[in-house]
Order: structure tokens, then C-alpha cells, then sequence
């Protein structure tokens, strides 16, 4: 017989995943509209973003119900708390994937300044991370968890490259200054979602684990 | 499952616990305890140490053998016949075999899980022990009295009353009562066997602040089925379980990450 308080905890992992799925689609479409010049994405990312807000809203009532009524302790205490930090970084992440559709928005009828190289690569790291980091949380997998936190150098590292190069196009004409400036902040953003992702990985082994990795990249390794 | 749980001692939770842990914060500690009623084993060689001034408890199914331990501790269960006790149990460094039985149960107090006031008054109750223990004088016994009845947050309910019978108190207040009782003698320790179960949670509240206070000067040892008291109130926490002791560490790793499966899945309640 399965208790009533699993059902509750099943139900809490469930609108998790949902979110996460509305996230990732959300992310992936906002990197597409950018890529493809596609209004039509950007504005589906926007029409999503009401559900998206309206889920973390959900879970987190959901969250602070199981924590006021049930008391769970060990793992349960620690999916809890894991999922409200969790639910804040999805939220987040969803966010900045309307700032990238806003971008978008933007860059529609405007040549391109460079081949659309460095987004691409970025964004594919960044949307790998960000299905890791959720699928380690699925399969309570720590070692992939891991992995998600050691891939953040690399995206600093891209995103550092970029930047140099967006800044020497800006150098060489003034009319390349505001499509640079738009691809930085799409690169920014892009970045910021691969924090998220990495904050969720900590999280994981928190709820797994029992253990804070926060702030410590030493016990990362 | 339970036939691959261990049979040796507690673990213990950090490298911190074990450095702290020194003779001079050590109150009480069985060693290699086992305990038998009849020929029934009830404990298996238990080792644990209770440190000085702290609120210690103990978790369990029923029947796990954590009041058999706690009565234990100051040689109650001598009052059941066919009993005895392999192993040993220090107080301070005096093994308590050694001690005059009641010199021992004066050291270490014991209040039960039913309140159990004797058929006297209140004054009555709280100076019975220290009038044994050889204290007459009036405004002795009255200093004495005060003194533990404002220790047990029972002084302002019954100041006006100390000579009415102690069975005209509450549920809540006769426990208080007893509690006094037991600090009218100044233990170092006093043991409680579930003080609260027959207790409304305002009253439970009210014991639980009580413990928070007179910690200062006594350690405390308590069994409880209520987890959550356990979270609330103790420092360290052992969870029992078919006369072992599974775990003993903080109630905080005890209560967010426990090192043990079994310690997990009781706290959790999936267990059983």
C-alpha cells in the first residue's frame, strides 16, 4: 500500500518534471528563434512564460504543504527543500529564455554581422547541461550530476571567446554595435542558464547526498 | 532486511563528535550491555555515551528495548524478577553496580510515563526526598520546594495552594509535580519514559520548555515515540530497534541524514 505522503512527494517530483519540461522546450525554442531569425518561436516562449510563472507558484505551495503537514525528515526534508530551490531555478531559467525570444524578436529582417557559430556551440552545451542536470535528478544520479558542474568551466570559457570576438566586430564599425550587443546579451543569458543548471546539479547531491557542494569547487572533483 | 542490520555498536555520525567526546563530557556510558528478561535477550551489547548536561533520546518501534535500556541506566529493571544485565554502565567512573542502590537512583532521577504524584500534598510531594535525605527545617524544606516547583514552571499555577492534595492538579501539572519531585533530590541525571505521551500538546509544550531549562544542571535521558520531540528538543538522538542500537549520533544527521538504511526508513515511516 502505497502511504499518502509518497503520493504527495510523487505528485511534487511530477510538477517538477512538468515544469522542466515547459523550460527546456522554452529555452530551446528561444535559441532556435534566435539562430533562424523565427518570430513565430520567440513568441510561442512568450505565450508559455504565464504557465511557467503560474507551475513555480504551484510546487511551491505544494512544497510548503508537504514541510507544514506531513514533517518529512531525511530524504524526504531534503527533496523538499531541494525542489522549492530547485522550482526558483526553473523559474528563472524560463525566464531567461523570454529575455533570449525578446532578443530574437529583435534580431528578425537584420543581416548578420558574423556566421552564427559561437551561439550554436554555446547553446548546445548550455541545453546539455540543463537536460542533465534534470535527469540526475529523475535518476537520483550524483556522478551525473557531477558532470554538470564540471561542464561550467567550459561554458565560461566559450562565453569568454565570444565576447572577444563580438567586441572586435564592434571595434571595426559602429554599425555592427548593436547586433554585437544583442548576441553578448543573448550569450549572457545563455550563460546564466548554465548557472541555473549547475545550482541545480548541487542540488541534487544535496537531496541525494546529504551533502553541500556549494561555493566549494574543490568538492567538486 | 532486519536480518542484515548489524549487531555492533552505534555509528558514529563525524570525526567532531568523536574529538569532543572527552571523559570530562561523558556523564553516562554502557559498555558491551546486554540485558535479559528471563532468557529472553532484550538488549544486545550496546555501547553509548550520554553526554554531560545534553538532552539525549531515543527512538524505536515498541518493543525495540529502549525503556529496558533507560531503566537500565539506574538499576529500575531490579525490580522485575529474573532480570540481569551483562556489560557495564559507568556513571561519571563509578560503575553502578558498585553504588549503593539508593544513592544511585538519587544521582539519577527517574519520571515515568504516567504521572505518579504520591497521595499527599503538593509541599509534600516536592519534600518528601529531601526530608529523607535528612533536611527538617521548615524554611529548608520550603526553599527546597520553591525552588524546584519555579524549575518545573509549576510554582505560579500552585504557590497559593501547596497544601491541597497533588491528585487536584491537571494531567500536565501532576507530571510538572513529578519532575519537582525528582529535582527536590538534585540528580545529575534524570531519566524520563515518555512524559509526555498522556499529555495534551500545551502541557507537552510546557515539559519540553522545562527540559530546555534544567539541562543547565542535569542531563537528561528521555524515550520517545514522538519523533518530532525528539527533533525539537534533543541534542543527540539513538535509534533502537529489536534491542540494538542501530545509530547514535546528533539529532540533527539522525533527522536529515542518517547514516544507516533502517534509521532512514523509520524516520521516514517506511518502516514495518
Amino acid at each position: 500500500m502505497v502511504r499518502h505522503f509518497e503520493e504527495e512527494l510523487d505528485q511534487l517530483k511530477s510538477k517538477l518534471l512538468e515544469m522542466s519540461l515547459l523550460v527546456t522546450t522554452a529555452i530551446h525554442r528561444s535559441i532556435e528563434a534566435v539562430i533562424a531569425r523565427d518570430s513565430n518561436l520567440a513568441e510561442e516562449v512568450l505565450k508559455n512564460e504565464e504557465r511557467v510563472n503560474q507551475m513555480e507558484i504551484e510546487i511551491d505551495d505544494l512544497a510548503i504543504q508537504l514541510l507544514a503537514l506531513q514533517h518529512p525528515l531525511a530524504v524526504d526534508l531534503r527533496l523538499t527543500a531541494a525542489a522549492l530551490k530547485i522550482n526558483n531555478d526553473l523559474e528563472r531559467m524560463g525566464d531567461l529564455a523570454v529575455n533570449i525570444a525578446l532578443l530574437a524578436i529583435d534580431l528578425v529582417g537584420k543581416p548578420s554581422i558574423k556566421p552564427m557559430i559561437d551561439i550554436p556551440h554555446i547553446a548546445a552545451l548550455v541545453e546539455s547541461m540543463v537536460r542533465k542536470s534534470l535527469d540526475s535528478f529523475v535518476a537520483r544520479d550524483v556522478e551525473l550530476a557531477r558532470s554538470v558542474l564540471a561542464s561550467d568551466d567550459a561554458v565560461d570559457d566559450l562565453r569568454n571567446a565570444s565576447f572577444h570576438e563580438l567586441i572586435s566586430f564592434m571595434e571595426k564599425s559602429p554599425k555592427n554595435i548593436p547586433q554585437a550587443v544583442n548576441l553578448l546579451s543573448v550569450i549572457r543569458n545563455l550563460e546564466r542558464i548554465a548557472d541555473h543548471s549547475t545550482n541545480i546539479a548541487e542540488d541534487v547531491l544535496f537531496y541525494v547526498k546529504g551533502i553541500d557542494v556549494r561555493h566549494h569547487a574543490e568538492a567538486r572533483e | 532486511m532486519f536480518a542484515s542490520i548489524r549487531s555492533e555498536v552505534a555509528v558514529q555520525g563525524s570525526r567532531e563528535i568523536e574529538n569532543t567526546r572527552s571523559k570530562a563530557g561523558l556523564k553516562l556510558q554502557s559498555r558491551n550491555l546486554s540485558f535479559y528478561y528471563g532468557k529472553f535477550k532484550a538488549l544486545h551489547e550496546i555501547d553509548l555515551k550520554i553526554q554531560a548536561n545534553k538532552i539525549t533520546a531515543f527512538i524505536g518501534p515498541s518493543g525495540c528495548g529502549k525503556s529496558t535500556f533507560l531503566r537500565t541506566l539506574n538499576r529500575m529493571n531490579e525490580t522485575i524478577r529474573h532480570t540481569r544485565f551483562d556489560g557495564e554502565v559507568l556513571l561519571d567512573d563509578d560503575n553502578i553496580l558498585n553504588l549503593e542502590l539508593t544513592a544511585l537512583r538519587r544521582r539519577v532521577g527517574m519520571v515515568f510515563q504516567r504521572s505518579n504524584p504520591f497521595p499527599k500534598s503538593i509541599f509534600d510531594n516536592v519534600a518528601y526526598g529531601p526530608r529523607l535525605n535528612g533536611i527538617r527545617g521548615k524554611s529548608a524544606l520550603e526553599e527546597v520546594v520553591e525552588k524546584c516547583l519555579v524549575r518545573s514552571a509549576l510554582w505560579d499555577e500552585v504557590k497559593d495552594k501547596l497544601h491541597k492534595t497533588a491528585y487536584d492538579l491537571s494531567g500536565g501539572q501532576q507530571q510538572r509535580l513529578c519532575i519537582a519531585r525528582a529535582l527536590a533530590v538534585e540528580p545529575e541525571v534524570l531519566l524520563l519514559d515518555e512524559p509526555c505521551s498522556a499529555l495534551d500538546p500545551i502541557a507537552t509544550a510546557k515539559i519540553e520548555e522545562l527540559l530546555f531549562q534544567i539541562k543547565d544542571f542535569c542531563t537528561i535521558v528521555m524515550v520517545t515515540h514522538n519523533m518530532q520531540q525528539a527533533a525539537r528538543i534533543a541534542e543527540y538522538t539513538g535509534f533502537f530497534l529489536m534491542g540494538k542500537l542501530i545509530e547514535f549520533d546528533t539529532t540533527k544527521t539522525i533527522f536529515e541524514k542518517p547514516s544507516i538504511q533502517a534509521t532512514e526508513d523509520y524516520i521516514t515511516g517506511r518502516f514495518g
